[in-house]
């Protein structure tokens, strides 16, 4: 569909604009980063200007561009997205030649003031890629073998490159992102059918590998497997952590310990507290209420997006809600599956309520396009 | 291009088709999620929930004031005084090397301790308190607590520790406590967490050691909150401990000073009992050494020093060594005698001054002999010969139980370390000590306290209180604990016929009151203090019970070291008995010369309360006994009115 598919008369202009934006959505993004804050000042230890401050200035900016993005009529993010995967795949490579090298992996970029996580922008730019990939093909071509195998070709490159860096987590995040890509655009649910059972092996080859010369993961990453398989046969080593969050988590109970009383985040025993295990002051702090009570908002996002999508004529904006929701959803879930122990730990940040620039401004800015796409639908 | 409407349908059916699925594996991997967090927070929290308070919550220990000691007075014996120290933390110090460099502007330091201390804060952990100081006095303690901000991770403390202001005077009977060691807690089974802590302190030796379970008290706890750090953030709760039970001693702290003074120097020890009770009112040893410096840690020159000490500060001759008791024996050989039936009362006994048995002659300490000699003359005069003959026709077996019954062989338990057992000798303890046939050498040598006889001085006493009263004292230490009395025990009758104790007691009299008495020089010319005595001379080498047992024999080649032991017992008045004394002085020479002066002054001392006025002393010796008077230097305490405790 171009742009004159759509009953450019029946779509909002200028300020109207905002009357059109999926509120609904807007305030539940509010809510989560809401809490977000509120667990960054808990494990700060009441002091705001070490984590919230900055994480509330950078959520202002975040909503404001959130919110001028929905401005943007959506055939423009469709006209850019082979541009931002351009944009994406060359600072990859930027950061691969002149990163900076941070906790053991070669990830950030300074740009002027600003230090960039490719990557993070990377799973957003790949959405927008695949979206309008589909957009373009034909409906009776999406399952046929070469139609397929160009979109996994624009998947593996950036998982590649962030493989290089290295960064397990967002490897498998543009492969699992991409991957929902192809199966809401329709493709055959064989080749998933062949993926997973692939897979399989794979892990088994990789298992396999292990202290053999063609060893396929770092010793830290097999480490890692280790831990998850069994948090307590290293207590005091990669273990301590898994152990100590779900030490926290458990300890919750029904409504927790009350804000700021959660002992295992307030004293240390808790390992990144204020990113990628935020969660388990949370749950330590408001217990079972409290945890699934974002859950619930999580799921609620979801749902809106979702809605959003089905109920969205236009392919490019549909697919491109799913892909930003179907990124949302595996933050969250391959964070929370970490801390309770379902999942290896990932360095994957909780969406919305870690601390961290980046991931909180690509978010914001990826539901602006979410938004632009609810704003921009085909009305009449 | 252009899509066709049924282009545009078909991918909006497709897309809705797959949201949906989509949305169901979604939906599927939340309820994995809130399923997990139901089991972990709601059906598990309670398991979680403890770990986390393991992690978090930490019990520290309390440590309880150990129980105070008095004397029978309420005079203080050992107690607790604050102890101000300092200690320092690496974390909270940042730069170690300066914080110390300030602090040696308020305490002393030397060079070397500083450099000992700062390789001991790097040694330890970055949270761990180092002691930076020990007994600091309150002036220094609060210049340090005022310059707290220039002093990060300076900490001042005050804790309790053990301190006994009557010094040396019963640094035997009491002992002292300790930092506990490996060593102790290797011994006790069931160690009291208690123990762990560091500055805790431990009654080494005497009744500190005897009495612990007493004195210890009970550990209050603490509940703390601690990081993961394992520094401690918050107090959650508080329980004071118990302060051990405060006990009175028999003892007699004026007496017992008393006592020390007037041993002086020598290697030397006397017993003051109670003869009705059995309270044991001075327990001394001479030399004595300081427990105030065993608490403290005694630095090793010092130790080395009273190691190296040929009078033995730091062994307790009171009860831990065993003498031949020489004469002081012969009330036995002759009550054995007398029991057996062997004599009475009128038998007699020449003297030619020695004694031809097996082919071997036996002398007396009088040449020339004593002629015909009775049982009170045998005892008055210290007649040996009487002895070897009686000791032909009592025999060593039933010696031996009447040494027994007077409290001499046997243990006597008090709660003092290493109390000896002493030796009274008879056939079947040859044979199994030696594996050799009982001689009859060895019953003339045992019936005048020589040969295998060995007796400690405590025991000297006991006898001496037995002889006084016919009946069978205990001697005991502790007179009430928490201000509860402990009973009187209603001692038994020895069942002695009370004619032959009559006899001995008469013999004893003559000692001190006979014209021919070995110790008349010593008597008390007070008629109601009148004194009985036994002189004792023994001819050997000290060797105590621990060393004979090894086998071990000291090679002393001393003058000093050779010459005899002087013994004397003694007790008052001798119409109504009050207090028995007996005194070793180790080479002292002659029991009569040397000992029983000792044990005069010391019993007049106790029969007057103080010291006894200078008429209690025969006319010719009263310049003498003002002079040694002077020379002594008495700490008598001022007894505490409210804590007079009626006898």
């Amino acid at each position: 569909m171009t742009y004159l598919d759509y009953k450019v008369a029946h779509t909002p202009t200028g300020w109207r604009k905002i009357l059109y934006l999926n509120w609904p959505l807007v305030f539940l993004l509010a809510a989560v980063a809401g809490a977000g804050f509120l667990m960054l000042y808990s494990v700060s230890g009441g002091r705001p200007e070490v984590w919230t401050q900055p994480q509330i200035e950078r959520f202002v900016v975040g909503m404001a561009a959130l919110i001028g993005l929905a401005f943007v009529p959506i055939w423009f993010w469709r006209s850019i997205s082979i541009v931002s995967y351009a944009l994406g795949i060359m600072l990859l490579i930027a950061v691969d030649l002149f990163g900076h090298v941070g906790m053991g992996a070669q990830r950030w970029l300074d740009i002027g003031p600003v230090k960039l996580q490719p990557s993070e922008l990377m799973k957003i730019a790949l959405v927008l890629m695949l979206a309008a990939y589909y957009d373009w093909l034909d409906m009776d071509r999406v399952s046929r073998p070469v139609w397929v195998l160009i979109p996994v070709i624009l998947i593996l490159l950036p998982t590649a490159l962030v493989l290089k860096q290295p960064d397990l987590g967002t490897s498998v995040m543009l492969v699992a992102g991409g991957g929902i890509m192809l199966f809401a655009a329709g493709v055959s649910l064989w080749y998933f059918g062949a993926v997973i059972g692939l897979v399989i092996g794979l892990v088994a080859t990789v298992l396999k590998s292990r202290g053999t010369e063609w060893q396929l993961l770092h010793d830290y990453q097999f480490r890692r497997i280790d831990t998850f398989l069994d948090p307590s046969s290293d207590p005091l080593g990669a273990g301590y952590n898994i152990t100590q969050a779900q030490i926290a988590l458990g300890s919750g109970g029904w409504s927790g310990r009350g804000f700021m009383q959660g002992t295992q985040s307030r004293l240390n025993f808790l390992p990144e507290k204020h990113t990628d295990f935020i969660f388990t002051t949370l749950a330590e702090e408001f217990g079972f209420v409290g945890t699934m009570s974002l859950l619930t908002l999580y799921t609620l996002i979801l749902a809106f997006c979702l809605y959003s999508a089905m109920t969205n004529r236009d392919r490019f904006a549909s697919l491109l809600t799913i892909g930003v929701a179907g990124t949302f959803f595996l933050y969250f879930a391959v964070n929370m599956g970490m801390v309770m122990g379902l999942m290896p730990v990932v360095g994957v940040p909780l969406p919305l309520v870690s601390y961290g620039g980046t991931q909180l401004m690509i978010l914001l800015m990826a539901f602006g396009m979410v938004q632009s796409a609810h704003v921009h639908r085909p009305r009449g | 291009m252009r899509k066709s409407v049924r282009d545009v349908q078909e991918s909006a059916r497709l897309v809705g088709r797959r949201g949906l699925m989509l949305g169901a594996i979604q939906a599927a991997v939340v309820a994995t999620l809130g399923w997990r967090l139901k089991t972990m927070q709601l059906d598990r929290s309670d398991e979680f929930r403890l770990l986390s308070d393991g992690n978090s919550i930490k019990l520290r220990l309390l440590p309880p004031a150990r129980g105070l000691i008095h004397d029978r007075n309420g005079v203080l014996l050992a107690g607790n005084e604050q102890n101000y120290r300092v200690t320092i933390t690496r974390e909270e110090a940042g730069d170690v090397s300066t914080v110390v460099a300030r602090l040696r502007h308020l305490i002393p330091m030397t060079d070397s301790s500083v450099a000992a201390l700062l390789a001991e804060i790097d040694r330890r952990s970055a949270i761990t308190p180092v002691s930076v100081a020990d007994r600091l006095t309150w002036q220094q303690f609060t210049s340090i607590a005022v310059n707290a901000p220039a002093l990060p991770g300076v900490t001042p403390e005050s804790g309790l520790s053990r301190s006994y202001p009557r010094a040396g005077d019963f640094a035997h009977v009491l002992g002292y406590v300790g930092p506990v060691s490996d060593y102790d807690l290797s011994k006790i089974e069931d160690p009291d967490p208690v123990l762990m802590l560091p500055e805790f302190q431990l009654g080494k030796v005497g009744a500190e050691a005897k009495l612990e379970s007493i004195l210890r008290g009970k550990a209050g706890s603490r509940r703390v909150e601690v990081n993961s750090a394992g520094r401690e953030m918050r107090e959650l709760d508080r329980q004071e401990g118990e302060q051990g039970a405060t006990v009175q001693m028999t003892l007699d702290a004026g007496l017992q000073n008393f006592a020390r003074q007037r041993l002086g120097e020598e290697s030397a020890a006397a017993v003051v009992l109670d003869v009705q009770t059995g309270d044991v009112l001075t327990i001394s040893s001479s030399p004595v050494f300081d427990p105030n410096l065993f608490v403290r840690g005694i630095g090793s020159a010092e130790y080395r020093a009273l190691m190296d000490h040929d009078h033995r500060p730091l062994a307790d001759k009171t009860v831990q060594g065993v003498y031949p008791p020489g004469s002081t024996f012969k009330m036995v050989t002759l009550l054995a005698g007398l029991d057996a039936g062997v004599i009475n009362g009128g038998s007699r006994f020449h003297c030619p001054g020695y004694t031809q048995v097996a082919g071997r002659r036996f002398h007396c300490w009088r040449r020339g002999g004593h002629g015909s000699v009775d049982p009170v003359q045998s005892l008055e005069q210290s007649c040996d010969v009487f002895y070897y003959e009686l000791a032909q026709k009592v025999g060593i077996d039933r010696m031996a139980a009447m040494a027994r019954r007077l409290g001499l062989g046997v243990r006597h338990d008090l709660p003092m370390s290493a109390v000896a057992e002493g030796i009274a000798p008879d056939r079947a303890w040859k044979r199994a000590r030696y594996d050799a046939d009982w001689q009859v050498g060895d019953s003339l040598n045992a019936a005048i306290g020589q040969g295998f006889v060995l007796a400690s001085p405590l025991q000297l006493a006991v006898m001496t209180a037995r002889l006084a009263t016919g009946r069978a004292i205990e001697p005991r230490l502790v007179r009430a604990i928490d201000g509860i009395a402990r009973p009187l025990e209603d001692y038994p009758e020895l069942g002695l016929n009370p004619a032959h104790l009559k006899i001995a007691q008469t013999g004893m009299d003559a000692v001190m009151n006979g014209s021919r008495g070995t110790a008349a020089r010593a008597r008390t010319v007070v008629p109601e203090w009148r004194m009985a005595g036994k002189t004792g001379t023994s001819q050997v080498r000290n060797i105590t019970a621990a060393e004979r047992a090894r086998g071990v024999i000291s090679n002393e080649q001393l003058p000093w070291a050779r010459r005899d032991h002087a013994l004397f017992v003694c007790y008052a008045p001798v119409e109504a008995p009050r207090y028995a004394v007996s005194v070793v002085v180790e080479h002292g020479g002659g029991g009569s010369a040397v000992a029983a002066p000792i044990a005069r002054d010391i019993l007049l001392f106790a029969l007057a309360g103080g010291l006894p006025p200078l008429d209690a002393y025969p006319p010719g010796q009263r310049d003498a006994v003002e002079e040694m008077r002077a020379k002594l230097q008495l700490d008598t305490p001022q007894l505490p009115r409210t804590a007079r405790v009626r006898a």
